[in-house]
């Protein structure tokens, strides 16, 4: 087995003209590991820039409507929106570290994207983000955003127009520019070492809700919820937990219109094994590998895999994995709109729409956290729409 | 199912005698079932009636992450007409029976094996008549997942080289077979006006390290690019060229027949010299 498996998964199934630049990457990254002042760096900007820690709050309301008691990590409160800056920091250091004049990013629901490109203006290098030409109308106003922070945003009409092609074509210009350019992924996917980093660089968020349910509670949580596209906050959550048999890792996939329907992102409950975008997972498609078009209303979830580790403890059992529809998550967005006042990315609400679903589960005395991933303002215009409002 | 195949490849064969008799190989590129499978045939049987030493064929793929736009166009053809690796195998059958000299090799991305199955597949391989597969996302770290079933049925992994792959070279060159796909460019497929890469010093390292025939690819489109490039190695490999063509054939609506022939035409452009 070659370096980055978890399992069978993950690995470095990368086209040649990318190995050297990987290799570069994952020597900089252990020398940057090995570094005290890269993490003192990191921590200063995640602190002093992002607005870390971000805190547990302790949703009443919700926690009295639900029958346990319910915490919201709220990465939305982060710099930028979503818990995407945590990574960018980190591996825009790395950027620098290396020497590398410019970045390119791949975005969906156009947090990443957002991230990169302030990343980007705060260290002074240029940026270039990709976007499916289909979520660049569903999230125009992070396209103004990368804009206005000085990012050129490149439409991708290939193929379904949506994250898995704005993906394919940020490996083409990587591989186009692969000496000058950083390649900055935005999700605990692609070929080793990127899994890795991006978990890493993500840890904080289960980090500290470690660290705050210890200090406050001295105890750890029954279970934690988040939303998987590529898994990156999901994987940032439960990381610090894995050996923490006690503690439930819940994942809340796109189910779209339904996994029944073939309408659907959740890789999961719906997929195979397969090899795409350089790692080995769990991927929707046909019978000859062929990926299939997926679909979520939610443009950072609309994805037709998960990152290697997401697929390892999925096989082994550590982690569950269950499907969350459109409907679903919508009513979540409203539920928590009302009851917390907290307007939630609609990835976000997929993974409170999960604990709704699943809440019967849990004991009055059980705790459960949820990772409020990013903020919804970005979705507010698009479920009007889908709620047959115009916003 | 892992005892060593030996019958000689027929990628060594076409080379040997190439050097032999000091010409170089020219090898064309086209995606199986662009417009048709049997389109591809005649397509295929054109260009090696006009002097293509081997004939690559691309399987199509819904995501081709190395590859340009001409290329993924003719994927998306292809996969709309509903092609899929049995209909490849009997391409690459028809052909590799009807020209007993001529290699085929395909080139596909190694999810289209791996969720095939790897024994299956290199199973179809040998039965078709296929000489060996260029995967262009299974570097040499991920290599010995195929390595044993390929072996097992005689087909060999071309690898790929690159002008980026520095200290790598080496190590791809110990375990290379039948020829080295030497990438000309960064970047993805497509044709291109000039390069920024030093052949001279290219060819020479690469020349240091190993004997095997080496060909250039990525971005030749012209015939007389091709005498510039093979002056360094055995030969170069065309295939966004030819695969526009075709596409501008189908845009023109002309018959099977008449885009074998021009695509035909089009090979002789870059074999006459040899011919």
């Amino acid at each position: 087995m070659s370096k980055g498996r978890f399992g069978e998964y993950g690995g470095q199934y990368a086209a040649e003209t990318l190995m050297f630049a990987l290799t570069e990457l994952e020597n900089a990254y252990r020398e940057a590991q090995a570094d005290p002042t890269f993490d003192l760096e990191f921590k200063t900007l995640l602190r002093e820039y992002a607005g870390r820690p971000s805190l547990l709050y302790r949703a009443e309301r919700m926690s009295a409507d639900l029958g346990t008691q319910v915490f919201l990590k709220r990465e939305d409160l982060n710099h930028t929106g979503a818990h995407k800056i945590n990574n960018v920091l980190g591996q825009v250091l790395l950027a620098r570290r290396m020497g590398k004049k410019r970045v390119i990013a791949e975005t969906g629901a156009g947090q990443h994207g957002v991230a990169t490109a302030t990343a980007a203006a705060l260290f002074g290098l240029s940026c270039d983000v990709f976007m499916g030409e289909e979520d660049t109308r569903r999230q125009a106003l992070n396209v103004y955003r990368m804009e206005l922070l000085g990012a050129k945003v490149h439409p991708v009409t290939t193929g379904t127009a949506t994250l898995k092609d704005a993906t394919s074509e940020a490996l083409r210009e990587w591989s186009r520019r692969v000496s000058d350019t950083y390649y900055v992924v935005g999700s605990v996917v692609g070929p080793h070492p990127y899994p890795e980093i991006v978990r890493d660089f993500q840890r904080v968020i289960g980090d500290e809700i470690r660290a705050e349910m210890l200090e406050k509670y001295n105890r750890l949580p029954t279970a934690l919820f988040a939303c998987v596209g590529g898994g990156s906050n999901a994987i940032g959550t439960f990381y610090p937990f894995i050996e923490d048999a006690s503690v439930r890792l819940i994942g809340a996939e796109a189910g779209g219109e339904g996994v029944d329907t073939g309408r659907h992102a959740a890789s999961l409950t719906g997929g195979t094994i397969g090899v795409f975008h350089g790692m080995k997972s769990i991927f929707l498609q046909d019978d000859e590998g062929q990926i299939a078009p997926v679909y979520s209303i939610s443009a950072g979830l609309d994805y037709p895999g998960i990152g290697p580790e997401h697929a390892y403890l999925h096989k082994t059992g550590r982690g569950e994995y269950y499907a969350v529809t459109d409907e679903e998550a919508i009513d979540a967005f409203e539920y928590l709109s009302r009851m917390e006042g907290i307007i939630p990315a609609i990835e976000s609400a997929h993974a409170v729409a999960l604990l709704r679903k699943m809440h019967a589960e849990f004991k009055p005395e059980d705790m459960v956290v949820v990772t409020l991933s990013g903020r919804g303002d970005k979705d507010v215009e698009a479920i009007g729409r889908y709620r047959g409002q115009i916003v | 199912m892992n005892t060593v195949n030996t019958k000689v490849n027929r990628i060594d064969a076409s080379f040997a005698k190439l050097r032999s008799e000091g010409k170089k190989a020219f090898i064309p590129f086209i995606t199986a079932g662009d417009p048709s499978i049997e389109a591809s045939y005649l397509i295929a049987k054109a260009m090696i009636e006009n002097g293509a030493t081997l004939v690559e064929f691309g399987v199509p793929y819904s995501d081709p992450s190395a590859d340009g736009p001409v290329i993924m166009r003719a994927d998306e053809r292809a996969l709309a007409n509903g092609t899929r690796l049995a209909d490849v195998f009997s391409l690459s059958s028809r052909i590799s029976t009807e020209f007993p000299l001529i290699p085929v090799v395909l080139l596909l991305y190694f999810n289209s094996i791996f969720v095939y199955g790897l024994e299956k597949f290199f199973t179809a391989c040998e039965m078709s008549g296929i000489s060996g597969v260029i995967i262009p996302d299974l570097p040499l770290e991920e290599r010995d997942e195929a390595r044993p079933a390929a072996d097992a049925h005689g087909v060999y992994l071309i690898s790929m080289v690159t002008p980026v792959s520095q200290e790598r070279a080496k190590r791809i060159l110990a375990q290379a077979q039948g020829f080295l796909y030497c990438v000309a460019s960064l970047g993805v497929t497509g044709e291109r006006s000039s390069y920024a890469t030093d052949f001279k010093s290219y060819f020479d390292s690469l020349n240091e390290g190993s004997d095997i025939p080496k060909c250039i690819g990525f971005g030749v489109s012209t015939p007389e690019q091709k005498r510039e490039l093979e002056a360094y190695c055995d030969g170069v490999i065309v295939g966004s060229a030819i695969v526009r063509r075709i596409e501008d054939c189908i845009a023109e609506g002309i018959s099977e027949e008449a885009i074998a022939a021009r695509l035909g035409d089009f090979v002789h452009e870059f074999t006459e010299v040899h011919i």
